[in-house]
């Protein structure tokens, strides 16, 4: 049976990751992400489920606190806000190379540099490109609910563990603050000593005689086994796109025109959908729900079908590289958003699918 | 003179030493001379001692102890420059009943990784870190590191160290000292028989200090770096003793029990 509760993303993702047998959280105060670490505080997890909460010193500690808790097949996590994230990148670089899994949470806000406060989705090139040095990728979850937030904390998990790799839920400000109703799942008892030894050998949790001692690290000073290495983890991702896309479509069966959407920008663009069919045009949303892997099958062949695509973003147009290389040459696709902390209006929406796509 | 063979030797009656198992058959990536070899016995045979060889997590740096775990045989992972009492932390809280250590030379613990090193013994996370300090970055080519000395040539500061230009060494060890949250600081050093006995109390004083849960122990160990001193190492152990423990005075500086 769910549990019924009104709260703030933020707060429905940090209960989720309680509930989802979470072993440790290392933050660092930023907004407007701060209601994570408060909410956890409160919660006192350590009396509820025996999970570690801890206030880092630095988001550069915190991500690296979850190199260690990782290292020792612990389910751990970390969040922050743009600017922290970028402090965190170091860390991140090292836990996709050791093949760590992880879970991290960027509620992002506008940049560059420190910005402001207010929500934005400028980070999608950070997330989705890697980040941090040398090639590597995340998984990538785009909440756009308060419900998502919370649903990604399992899942982010359950995709950390099944392919060693770290994963972000790339949220923004707008899904971090706004409170809406959220089903929650029951709670998941935390994994024995024994479960993690058997479910993560490769684990550090002190050698015992019946094997080699375990070494987690990213170095490796021959370049032939570091070639290896990377090959291996360039597989991992083409398996992750193979298995793990996911993405929503919304009225785009009789669809002329193609919104491409995630996460806030998402929750405007059904607006603008709506509003569209309401004068005639018949408009559909596909609405990315992983970034990486990037649904580029479905883009590409909804691209057979309609006149033009218009890529909604809060940024100056990251994710619509992404669109038009899965679009190609065979239809319009252009790029619409706001920057700077400025969430558009189904209307600028709508009026800039008329410029740009329908009229242009 | 008669030739004695290796086999007569290797006799029972003359075995006077053995190497710990806890230390690994690979051969070290040091150069000869360096008392980073030294060191990493004392700590694997402190581990060995006490039987803790299956509780035990090490946490290697980065520096010329970046492949540490490729000589000490327990669990082991390699942290990024400056973090490894990040991680020890997460460790140690998540894993309350492990032994928890880091091992991490000057550049690491007391220049990139002030903050870590300053906030996890502030905070009094139960671990050890053991510190190697020799003065030098080795690994990069000899660079000048914190705990450079005045006047002391490296390769950033090929006139000796300037400290009107370059700055003061950092006595981070008695800094840490202060903090309420370490439980034992000492400053050790391992040229010579007696000092690698002294370093070893020292070192199992550290780890018997884990099942207290009382605050962090923090061992320094004053180390050559013959290399990057461009010195032969008899020469450098002599200048060590001369420049660096003038500086850096051997001796316990914080106990509570």
């Amino acid at each position: 049976m769910r549990e019924l509760k009104l709260m703030k993303g933020n707060e429905a993702f940090a209960e989720a990751a309680i509930r989802a047998g979470a072993d440790g959280y290392f933050g660092y105060p930023i907004t407007p992400q701060s209601e994570v670490m408060e909410y956890l505080m409160a919660e006192k997890p350590h009396e509820r489920t025996g999970m570690v909460v801890l206030q880092a010193e630095s988001e550069v500690a915190a991500i690296n606190m979850v190199y260690g808790g990782a290292s020792c097949g612990k389910r751990v996590l970390t969040s922050s806000s743009s600017p922290g994230i970028s402090l965190k990148q170091e860390g991140i670089s090292y836990i996709a190379g050791a093949e760590l899994p992880c879970l991290i949470l960027n509620v992002v806000r506008a940049g560059p540099g420190l910005g402001t406060i207010q929500p934005a989705q400028s980070d999608y090139f950070q997330a989705t490109k890697g980040g941090g040095h040398g090639d590597y990728r995340m998984i990538v979850l785009a909440p756009s609910s308060v419900q998502e937030m919370a649903d990604f904390a399992s899942l982010g998990f359950d995709l950390a563990f099944k392919y060693r790799n770290p994963v972000m839920i790339l949220s923004d400000g707008a899904i971090g603050q706004m409170m809406e109703k959220v089903e929650l799942d029951e709670q998941i008892t935390r994994l024995t000593e024994a479960e993690i030894i058997k479910n993560t050998p490769w684990a550090t949790t002190g050698k015992t005689k019946d094997r080699e001692r375990n070494i987690i690290t990213s170095l490796d000073l021959d370049s032939a086994k570091m070639e290896l290495h990377n090959i291996h983890l360039q597989e991992k991702y083409r398996q992750i796109e193979e298995n793990e896309t996911r993405f929503e479509t919304i009225q785009c069966d009789d669809a002329d025109y193609l919104i491409i959407a995630y996460g806030t920008s998402a929750r405007i663009s059904q607006k603008a959908v709506d509003l569209l069919r309401a004068q005639g045009i018949k408009v559909g949303l596909l609405r990315p729900i992983t970034l990486f892997p990037f649904p580029s099958k479905p883009i590409a062949e909804l691209a057979n079908r309609v006149k033009g695509i218009l890529t909604v973003e809060m940024s100056a147009g990251q994710m619509i590289e992404d669109v038009r290389l899965a679009v190609g040459c065979k239809v319009k696709a252009e790029h619409f958003g706001r920057m700077g902390g400025i969430i558009p209006s189904p209307t600028q929406v709508v009026e800039a699918m008329h410029q740009k796509i329908i009229g242009g | 003179m008669s030739q004695i063979t290796k086999e007569e030797i290797r006799q029972p009656e003359n075995l006077v030493y053995k190497k710990t198992e806890l230390l690994t058959d690979n051969p070290l990536s040091y150069c000869p001379g360096c008392g980073h070899g030294t060191a990493h016995r004392v700590v694997m045979e402190v581990i060995d001692e006490m039987g803790i060889q299956e509780q035990t997590i090490g946490i290697a740096p980065v520096g010329c102890s970046v492949l540490a775990y490729e000589f000490m045989n327990v669990d082991m992972q390699q942290a990024a420059h400056g973090r490894a009492p990040a991680l020890a932390t997460a460790v140690k809280r998540l894993m309350p009943e492990k032994f928890v250590f880091t091992y991490q030379g000057d550049g690491d613990l007391a220049a990139i990784g002030t903050a870590e090193t300053i906030h996890a013994c502030n905070r009094g996370e139960n671990i050890v870190i053991i510190f190697i300090n020799n003065g030098i970055y080795g690994m990069t080519g000899g660079q000048m590191a914190p705990t450079t000395l005045p006047g002391m040539k490296s390769s950033t500061s090929p006139y000796g160290r300037d400290v009107a230009l370059m700055g003061n060494p950092l006595k981070i060890t008695e800094l840490i000292a202060q903090l309420p949250g370490t439980l034992y600081v000492t400053r050790q050093a391992v040229h010579t028989p007696a000092a690698v006995r002294r370093a070893k109390r020292a070192v199992r004083k550290a780890f018997e200090n884990q099942k207290l849960n009382k605050g962090l122990s923090f061992v320094e160990i004053v180390s050559n770096c013959n290399s990057g001193w461009k010195m032969t190492p008899n020469q450098s152990n002599e200048w060590m003793v001369e420049n660096m423990f003038p500086f850096y005075p051997l001796g316990d500086i914080k106990v509570n029990d």
